[in-house]
This record gives C-alpha cells, sequence and structure tokens, in this order.
C-alpha cells in the first residue's frame, strides 16, 4: 500500500467536505436561501455566523445552497465532457482514417477560440438555465479530454504490445478495453481533477459576469457579484464566496498533483 | 617505465534511489575498485549494463551523474587525489587534464552552434592556445580521424553530419585540448558495424599520434581488445579481473571473464534444405503517403523447423519485412505463401489460423507487454482466444509454457516491471509459443540484451526449436548472432536483398562487395585483428 | 533559408484559414443553435408581430449564406455593422476600446514578462529546494483563484484598505500617461498575478527540459563555470521555447482582460462585450468574438513562426 502524502491528504479532506456541504445543504443550512434574517450587510455574529448580505439574507446559508449549485454544475459539466471527450478521443486514436481527421480539425477549430468567449457568444443567442451552461460548458470542455485521450491512447496504440494484441486477431473492444485503458486511466483520472477545477471556475467566472446561474438561485460567482458593491465601503461579504471557490480549487488541485506524480513515478519505474 | 598517470584506489561510490511511494534507499554503485594507467596508455573498462563502468570512468572528471557520489577511496591524477579538489580545482582539471567522449555524441553536441565553435571551445575557455592556434589543431585532428573537408567541416551544424562524422568529431573535441587522459565511454557502440570499425581505426590512430592516455569504456570485449593495453573486468560494481589484454583474452582466469570470451561460440549444424513452410515472393513495399519502395522486390523462404536470418544496417528495411508477412505494411506487389495457402496482403483479411501459425517476438520486450497485465494473463490470453482453454486447464498450460521457458511457478503472478530484461524476453516467447505457431518471427530479440543474458536466450530458441520444429525468421544486424543459429541467410541492403543462400555458402568465398564489408567489420576477439583487416582493406583498394 | 520562409508563410496561411473557419463558427454555429437572436432578445412572451418585425429589422429573415458573406466582407473592410439595442455604429464604438484593452494588456505584459522568466529561471536554478517548492506553492494558490476573485483581493486590500490605489480604473482620452498607469495600476497587479503562474511554471519546465540535456553534461565536463554554461549552452536553446510560453500566455491575458475589466469598470472590449451578451445584442458580440479570437489566433502564429525562426535544425538544412 502506498503512503497517501500529507498535501494530498489535506486535498482530499478539504474536497470531501465541499462535496458533504453540498450533498446535505438541505438540512445544515441555518437559514433557507431567500429568507431575509437580518439587515443588509451585518457583521458575523452569533445569528449569523458569517454575517449578512446586500438584502439581509444569512450568507452562510446562501454559501452553503451555492456551494450545492456551484458543486452540481461543475459536476455535470464534467461528466458530460468526459464521456463525450474521452470516448470521442479514443474513437478517433483507433479508427485513424478519415473519423479521426474530422474530429481532430473540429477540436482543433472550437479550441482556437478562447473558451469564454465563445461560450459568451453562444449564451446570447440562446435561454440561460442550468440545464444550456452544464450543455455548453461540458461540449466546449470536452475538445481539451478530446485531446488528451486521444494523445494518450495514440501513445499507446503505437506500444509492441497494442501492436501484438492486433497480429493475435483481437477485436477493437479488447484493444481499447484490455489493452489501452487500463494504462491510460491514471492521466485521465489526474484530467478529470483538473477538468473539475475548471469547471468550478469558469461557472463561477460566468455567474459573476452575470451569465451563469439566473437569480434568485446563486452560486458562488453570483454571490461574489451581488456583494460585490459593499467592498468599496469595506465590507468583505464579497470575500467568502470567493475565498470558498479558492479553496475547492486548491483542495483538488492537490489531489490531481498526487495522481499525476504516480503516473510519472509508474511510468520511470516500467523500465524495472 | 612510464610514469602513472591516474591511480584509483579502493574506489567506492553510492547513489539515493528514490523508488516511488518508498523511503529512499542507499545504492552501493562501485564498491572497492583500484586501477591505475599510465602516461600514454589505454585501459579498457568493461562489463555489463549496471556494472558500473561508466560511473568509473566518470570518477576520473571527479564527475558523478544524478545523485551519484565519490564516497570512499582515493582519485589521484597526476598525483594529486581530485576527490579533495574543490568546484574551482575541479573546473581546471576537467577539459584540461580530463576528457569526455560521450556515446550519443548527437545529443551531447549543443545543436545551437557550429562544430568549430564548439570543438575549440575547451582550449580557449583554459586559455590554452589561441583561436588560431586551436582552429588548425582541430582542423588537423579532422584530418587525423578521417573527416571529410577538414578545412571546412566545422563550419557545420550538428545536424548536418551523419552519426559517425559525430562521434569522430567529438572525439576530436576531446583531444584538442591536448589533455593528460581521455574517457571514451561506448564512442561506437550506437553505430552501425561497418561505421564502427573505421571510428574504431580512426580513435585509435588519433590516441597512437597524440601520445595520450584513455579509458576505453565497452560492453564489447572484442572491441576492447582492439585498441586496449590493459583490461579490467567489472561486474555490479566490483573488480572481476584485471590484467593485461593478452591475457584476458587467451588466458581469462576468472569463471565470468570466461563466459564473456567464449559468449558467441554456439556451434549451430546447417539443416538439409527442405520445402519451404513461408515462401516471400517477389515482394515489394512501401509506407502509405510515401513514393519510395522500401521493399525491393524480395524473395527469401524458410524451411520447416528451420531458421532463416536476415542480416543487414539500420535502414536496410529488414523490419520491413517483417511487417510486410505479418500483413502490418501490406505489399503492393508479390506474394507471400504460407503452408502452401497464400496469405492476404492485409492484416484484417487474415484467418485466425493464419494469424495463430505465424507469430512474432519484438525487441524491446518491455514494451511488447502490457505492464499492466500479469504474466498468466499475457501467456494465458493466446491460448484462451485461439483454443479456447480457460481456468484450470488454462493455467496448468501457462505452467507448462513457464517451465519451457525454465522459469519457475511464482512467475505467473508477477506484473513485467518485477521481471529482468532477459525474463521479459523469456515471457514473450512463451506467448509466442502458447499460440502453437510454425513460425516465428524474430525482430532483434537479443540486441537489446547484455552478452550472456543474450547468448541464453538464443539458447532457448534453439532448443526450442529442436523440440517443436518451429521455424525462425531471425531478424538481426549482429553476424555472431547469424553464424550461431541460421541455416539460411539473407543479406539485406536498401531495402534489397544482395545475397541470399545456405549459411555455409552466404559465408565462404567468393564475396560480393557488401557482405564482404559487413563481414570483416565484425569485431573478433583477438589482439591485431583491426590492424589486419585494415591492411587487407588497404591492400584491396591498392589492387583495384 | 528559402524553406524556413516556406514553413513560415504556411503557417501565416494555416492561420488565416483558420480565422475564417472561426468565423464560419461564429456565424452559422449561432444559427445552428434552437431559437434566434431575435428570440433571445424578447423573449418567450414576444407576440410573433414583434419577432417578425425584429427578425427582419435584423436581415434574419434572408437567405443564410448572403448574410454570412455580406457579414465577413463588413469584417474585412472595416465594416462592422449596428448595434442592435442603439443603433450605434459597432466599428466606431468599439475602436477606442480596443486601444484601451491593448493599452491595458500592453503594461500587464511589461511587467509579467521579465519576472514570470525570472521567477522561472530561479525556479528552475534550485529545482527541488525550497526557493523552488514555495515558488510552485504560490502559483498552485494563484492558479487556483478565478480572475475576479484575485481582483476583489487586490481591490479590498490595496484599494479600500491601505488606499494605495484608486478601486474604479476609469480612464479618459485626456488624461496624461502617468495618471492613466496609476489608475490601470490595480487590474494591471491582478493581470499580473493571473499570467504570471502559467508563464512561470512554463518558463521552469522548459529551462529544465534544456538543462537536463546532455550537451549541458558535456559544457560541464569541458569545466565551463555555472554562468558559461548558462549563457553559452543552455540559453541559446532555450530563447525558442520561452518565446513560446511568452507568446501563449499573452493569448491567454487577452482573454484575463475581459474579466478583470468588468471587475474595475475599465472601459475597454472585455465590459463591451459582455455588457452587450446581457442585451443579447448579437451583431456586437459577434464581432467583438472575432476580434479577440483574431487576436488570439494572431500571437498563436507568432509563437509558431519565432520557434520556426529559432530552430537551427530549419534554419541550417542539410
Amino acid at each position: 500500500m502506498r503512503r497517501i502524502p500529507i498535501s494530498a491528504l489535506i486535498g482530499l479532506l478539504v474536497t470531501g467536505a465541499f462535496f458533504a456541504v453540498a450533498l446535505t445543504a438541505q438540512w445544515i443550512a441555518p437559514y433557507s436561501m431567500e429568507e431575509a434574517s437580518g439587515g443588509v450587510w451585518e457583521p458575523i455574529s452569533a445569528a449569523h455566523w458569517l454575517g449578512t448580505d446586500n438584502i439581509g439574507r444569512d450568507l452562510l446559508s446562501r454559501m452553503i445552497f451555492g456551494a450545492q449549485v456551484t458543486i452540481f454544475i461543475a459536476t455535470a459539466a464534467t461528466i458530460l465532457s468526459f464521456a463525450t471527450g474521452s470516448v470521442l478521443g479514443f474513437l478517433a486514436a483507433t479508427a485513424g482514417g478519415w473519423l479521426d481527421q474530422v474530429l481532430s480539425r473540429l477540436v482543433d477549430l472550437i479550441m482556437a477560440v478562447p473558451t469564454l468567449i465563445l461560450s459568451l457568444v453562444i449564451l446570447t443567442a440562446v435561454d440561460v438555465t442550468n440545464l444550456t451552461l452544464i450543455l455548453v460548458m461540458g461540449f466546449l470542455d470536452a475538445t481539451r479530454v478530446f485531446r488528451l485521450s486521444r494523445a494518450v491512447a495514440v501513445d499507446i496504440t503505437v506500444m509492441d504490445y497494442v501492436e501484438a494484441a492486433r497480429l493475435r486477431g483481437e477485436g477493437r473492444s479488447w484493444i481499447i478495453f484490455r489493452e489501452i485503458l487500463p494504462n491510460a486511466l491514471s492521466p485521465l483520472v489526474a484530467e478529470l481533477g483538473l477538468r473539475f477545477i475548471f469547471a468550478v471556475l469558469f461557472i463561477s467566472t460566468l455567474s459573476f459576469l452575470g451569465l451563469g446561474v439566473q437569480p434568485p438561485l446563486a452560486d458562488w460567482g453570483g454571490l461574489v457579484k451581488e456583494n460585490s458593491a459593499g467592498l468599496v465601503y469595506g465590507v468583505p461579504a464579497a470575500l467568502a464566496p470567493a475565498f470558498a471557490i479558492a479553496l475547492l480549487a486548491i483542495g483538488v488541485n492537490l489531489v490531481a498533483d498526487w495522481v499525476l506524480s504516480r503516473t510519472t513515478s509508474l511510468k520511470g519505474g516500467r523500465g524495472g | 617505465m612510464a610514469e602513472t598517470l591516474l591511480d584509483i584506489r579502493n574506489l567506492r561510490i553510492e547513489a539515493t534511489a528514490y523508488p516511488p511511494g518508498e523511503p529512499p534507499r542507499n545504492l552501493v554503485l562501485v564498491d572497492n575498485v583500484s586501477v591505475s594507467v599510465k602516461k600514454g596508455r589505454v585501459l579498457g573498462l568493461i562489463g555489463e549494463s549496471g556494472a558500473g563502468k561508466s560511473t568509473i570512468g566518470l570518477s576520473a572528471m571527479a564527475y558523478g551523474r544524478g545523485g551519484v557520489r565519490l564516497t570512499g577511496g582515493e582519485v589521484r591524477l597526476n598525483g594529486r587525489d581530485i576527490r579533495l579538489a574543490d568546484a574551482a580545482g575541479l573546473r581546471a582539471l576537467r577539459g584540461r587534464e580530463v576528457t569526455y567522449v560521450a556515446q550519443s555524441a548527437a545529443a551531447a553536441f549543443n545543436p545551437a552552434k557550429r562544430l568549430m565553435e564548439q570543438v575549440v571551445e575547451t582550449c580557449l575557455h583554459h586559455r590554452l592556445m589561441s583561436r588560431a592556434e586551436a582552429e588548425t589543431r582541430a582542423v588537423w585532428l579532422f584530418g587525423k580521424l578521417g573527416l571529410p573537408n577538414p578545412e571546412t567541416f566545422g563550419n557545420r551544424y550538428p545536424h548536418q553530419v551523419s552519426g559517425g562524422q559525430l562521434q569522430r568529431a567529438m572525439t576530436a573535441m576531446a583531444l584538442c585540448p591536448k589533455p593528460d587522459l581521455v574517457i571514451f565511454d561506448e564512442p561506437t557502440t550506437a553505430l552501425d558495424v561497418t561505421t564502427q570499425i573505421d571510428v574504431l581505426a580512426a580513435i585509435k590512430e588519433a590516441i597512437r599520434d597524440t601520445g595520450v592516455a584513455a579509458l576505453y569504456i565497452t560492453h564489447d570485449l572484442a572491441v576492447v581488445a582492439q585498441v586496449a593495453d590493459d583490461i579490467l573486468v567489472l561486474r555490479g560494481g566490483k573488480t572481476v579481473e584485471y590484467g593485461a589484454t593478452g591475457q584476458i583474452i587467451s588466458d581469462p582466469r576468472a569463471a565470468y571473464t570466461r563466459a564473456l570470451v567464449s559468449v558467441r561460440s554456439i556451434e549451430h549444424q546447417e539443416k538439409p534444405d527442405a520445402r519451404p513452410i513461408l515462401s516471400v515472393d517477389h515482394v515489394t513495399a512501401r509506407y502509405p503517403g510515401t513514393h519510395f519502395d522500401v521493399l525491393k522486390d524480395v524473395t527469401v523462404d524458410v524451411a520447416p523447423g528451420q531458421t532463416l536470418a536476415i542480416v543487414g544496417e539500420s535502414g536496410s528495411g529488414k523490419s520491413t519485412l517483417a511487417r510486410a508477412i505479418t500483413g502490418l505494411l501490406p505489399a503492393t506487389q508479390g506474394r507471400i505463401r504460407f503452408d502452401g495457402r497464400e496469405l492476404s496482403p492485409d492484416l484484417a483479411s487474415r484467418t485466425r489460423d493464419d494469424l495463430r501459425e505465424l507469430q512474432m517476438i519484438y525487441q524491446m520486450a518491455d514494451v511488447a507487454m502490457n505492464p499492466r497485465q500479469t504474466v498468466g494473463t499475457i501467456i494465458g490470453r493466446p491460448l484462451e482466444f485461439y483454443f479456447g482453454l480457460k481456468g484450470e486447464a488454462r493455467d496448468r498450460r501457462v505452467q507448462e509454457l513457464l517451465d519451457q521457458i525454465e522459469m519457475g511457478a511464482g512467475f505467473a503472478k508477477r506484473f513485467p516491471a518485477e521481471l529482468s530484461g532477459g525474463q521479459k524476453q523469456r515471457v514473450c516467447i512463451a506467448r509466442a509459443l502458447a499460440a502453437k505457431p510454425r513460425l516465428i518471427i524474430c525482430d532483434e530479440v537479443t540486441s537489446a540484451l547484455d552478452p550472456l543474458v543474450a547468448d541464453g536466450i538464443l539458447k532457448l530458441l534453439l532448443a526450442l526449436q529442436a523440440r517443436e520444429g518451429v521455424a525462425y525468421l531471425f531478424i538481426t544486424h549482429d553476424l555472431a548472432t547469424v553464424k550461431a543459429i541460421a541455416d539460411k541467410i539473407a543479406v539485406m541492403l536498401k531495402g534489397a536483398v544482395v545475397r541470399y543462400g545456405r549459411k555455409s555458402d552466404v559465408l565462404s568465398p567468393p564475396f560480393d562487395d557488401y557482405t564482404d564489408l559487413l563481414l570483416s567489420s565484425v569485431p573478433e576477439m583477438k589482439p591485431g585483428w583491426l590492424e589486419q583487416v585494415l591492411k587487407h582493406r588497404r591492400m584491396e583498394s591498392a589492387g583495384n | 533559408m528559402n524553406s524556413v520562409l516556406k514553413l513560415v508563410a504556411q503557417r501565416i496561411a494555416l492561420g488565416l484559414l483558420l480565422l475564417l473557419a472561426v468565423s464560419i463558427l461564429i456565424f452559422f454555429g449561432i444559427e445552428a443553435l434552437p431559437g434566434d437572436a431575435a428570440q433571445a432578445m424578447l423573449g418567450q412572451s414576444a407576440t410573433p408581430e414583434a419577432l417578425a418585425n425584429l427578425r427582419h429589422q435584423m436581415g434574419l429573415d434572408q437567405p443564410e449564406l448572403p448574410r454570412y458573406f455580406h457579414w465577413l466582407g463588413g469584417l474585412l473592410t472595416g465594416d462592422l455593422g449596428k448595434s442592435l439595442t442603439n443603433g450605434e455604429d459597432i466599428a466606431a464604438a468599439i475602436g477606442n476600446r480596443l486601444g484601451n484593452t491593448l493599452f491595458l494588456a500592453f503594461w500587464a505584459a511589461i511587467f509579467a514578462v521579465p519576472l514570470a522568466i525570472l521567477l522561472g529561471l530561479l525556479a528552475a536554478r534550485h529545482a527541488g529546494k525550497w526557493q523552488d517548492k514555495l515558488i510552485s506553492g504560490v502559483t498552485l494558490a494563484t492558479i487556483s483563484l478565478p480572475e475576479f476573485v484575485a481582483g476583489y483581493l487586490v481591490m479590498y486590500f490595496l484599494a479600500v484598505y491601505w488606499r494605495v490605489f484608486p478601486s474604479m480604473a476609469m480612464i479618459f482620452p485626456g488624461m496624461s500617461l502617468w495618471t492613466k498607469l496609476n489608475t490601470i495600476a490595480l487590474p494591471v497587479i491582478v493581470l499580473v498575478m493571473v499570467v504570471l503562474a502559467h508563464m512561470m511554471r512554463m518558463t521552469r519546465a522548459a529551462i529544465l527540459n534544456v538543462m537536463q540535456s546532455a550537451y549541458i553534461e558535456t559544457a560541464e565536463l569541458k569545466g565551463l563555470g555555472p554562468l558559461a554554461v548558462v549563457w553559452r549552452h543552455a540559453f541559446p536553446n532555450a530563447i525558442a521555447p520561452v518565446v513560446n510560453v511568452v507568446m501563449l500566455n499573452l493569448a491567454y491575458l487577452v482573454v484575463g482582460v475581459v474579466v478583470v475589466e468588468v471587475v474595475f469598470v475599465y472601459p475597454g472590449m472585455g465590459q463591451f462585450l459582455v455588457d452587450h451578451v446581457a442585451k443579447r445584442d448579437l451583431p456586437v458580440v459577434q464581432a467583438c468574438g472575432m476580434i479577440f479570437a483574431a487576436v488570439y489566433i494572431g500571437l498563436n502564429i507568432l509563437a509558431d513562426v519565432i520557434s520556426i525562426l529559432a530552430n537551427p535544425r530549419l534554419r541550417h538544412p542539410k
């Protein structure tokens, strides 16, 4: 059994805590999402552990529900991007030929435009709902997963052991699932973490710009936006959700770093 | 009696290993080695990979790669212990008293600078001579080392010259500052055999004409026998035997040295010709999207239970022939017949029996096995795939196969990373055998292995052939291996077969030019061989 | 030399082709989405008459292909069309703002690039030691911060708490350069923070890669000192990858600008773009999108061209 380094342990703990909060928001939040239970921007007190927001709602409760919204959308978008990106990436790598060409050029094209700019253009023309946000983020981010999984799979496909399997007469499903996938798993898991961080940062950014989660629902990015005006008067309410975003991202990053370093050490150790 | 230049006493070298997920571990790379070199003499360091020969070589510059540390003993150069020198002292001796020639000159030259700039850099840096003097000397050395157009050679960039030329340029770079000692670290290992002999001769002549002393590091005893005055045989970082070259070659005392000397002496009786199992008939092939035939009208055949050796240097098309036969690279012209039936040129349209009866073993056993599968799965899959064996029946057969390759029962549960190089190649052989093939294509299967391990693999292959009656198509660049196992030989050059026939015919005169060159370039394990060959060649060219 | 020019020409041609493809994506991609711009602007409750009116006004009742070519022709001649919300000429509205955005990005680059290369060198020089770990720890933290979070942190401490710089970055044409620089100090700091981490990480990797080459060992074994090794042997080979890193990150900077402008209410293209996305003003958004994409692709081409020019294998063919 390998020992888990302390940094990865912290990362796992932080990430786990956020997911636990998101899953149990309904039961642990002291107030409801929309109930105005105090004055505007009240400071920290026993009744309001993080104070109140720009219209007197309990900030801690909004943060807890915000965690649910943020993590739900980011998780859904990540699953979507992985499901489409990795399947198409493996397919392109093993099939080659025109399918590979078409998919790869399409991905090149989409990635030639910065993701934020492209999604702003798309969000101008469609209704902004949680579903469209997930779809837009998931499909745009699938291009990155596609590139990685295709590159990893191509690296593995040229290995002699895959050639040996082809010479044996194995079918495509054996080659993908038994020869390629077990060797591609570690880099993909690390990438899963990085894509999730990207999704968290991205949905927060969109909501901050007012183009993401729509009121009265709010994710952390939206909470920053709502309370940002207070900063100028010295009210730090906007910094709490900002801090939450950064903490979650750092936590997942620490875990992903660990998975990634395990991958490279595995590669280095292959020579025996 | 010449005076002692380098005197290594009780040298101990250690390094720290960082295995992933485990605490760091201390490794002893070299233990209690003593050796000395007199002025103007050449010492050969010989051993398998991991013997510590490069590590000892670099210790003469007090240099350790990575985390390697000299932890005990003395390294006396020109009378003083350089282990005690400080950073400035080391910089003063490196490049001035001792210089280094690396195995891969292609990587050791800076790609962004012209060759001349790099060759004279040491002289200028240590203020040994003026730029004009240094360049004159460099041009003289280029000529001495047989480089084309010595006056302008230095104007080129490293990528503009060939591998053999770069190796000589690196020798010139090492000799330019007139050092006392040059370390040659496997300088000809990466070269083709016909190039190796020229570089070897050039190095030997340059050593003689400049009167420099040298450490010559190699794994090839026949090579070192040509250049060294004394030889130190190393194994696992310890001294096995140390003596004069003549004594080591003709009268080795240690058992290990005896094994090294006799390594290429497998005798194989040529079998009589028979109706072929595989015939390759006027096959031509090219890679998709190119306009150049990499195989040109190749015709060879293999008899059942016999071995056809395909010999050639890198780029001769010998591995491409294997790809054409297996269907990985469909032939554009010609036919391939197997056991009387014609094989489809394309892999996808071959029957399962076609695939089963024709197996392949690769050069790099490392990447020929899926690192995530156990040995049991690797050997068991063909049993399951071709014969439908499952569960206990399969395990029993895996066991039999492991016995055949002389490995024990415990190996079935291991992963490839837990095996040594030789064991990996044995597992690959078992995987091929599991399919009960009629023919196995062996693509350079011994060239990545140390000589003794390679010998073991060859003996195993011969034993299996005698027992199972399997035929081999054996691809190699090493003529000694060919002599050891072949019944028939095809010599390839630039995609075409230039000589083909029974082993006894191919290896007897009269020769064509290329085969003659190839055969005469294989180093033989006797001192003075190099001079003989060169003299013979000079006479021939004078005769023409 | 000829083959290098050919390669460069090829790369530029490929970039222009890509830009054309992007214009198709931005134009037809939107058409392919469910609903259309008029619907989005008026919302689900719009009457059919109002929708038809707006569609006619936007030209949406015309066939697609001629509309695309008309739009593309306009882009090439500098006629970006009119805004839907206020009928303003888009080119005129963008011109000044594009200048402001480039001004901001330029000053961010001026500080970020040398700093990143210096820190990257430092981290590579002390790879694995505490300096390296400290730098990579700080890097991890800044990578985990979205631009707007970094923006508010900086604003809260530097503008509100310590009152060093103004919190809003409003600049006007008449301001002196010094006042302008003082005004944009905060957004520049944030952009530097955002882009520094990536640029430094990649610089470190590029330099470590060069330092691990065999020819560096050759130089050390010639008895050269550490400075000579770096200057004569590492540096000439590290230029190309480092310049490449810089260019890629400048492209990234162009995107970071969008969010930072909103945070500091800076009158640039980014804020303009975000405003009009909220107003569903498709022509403005498409025009801005094309300009951002063009800058981004242009910097990527520049990166590739520089690596072609810096490669001795291509400069001195066999």
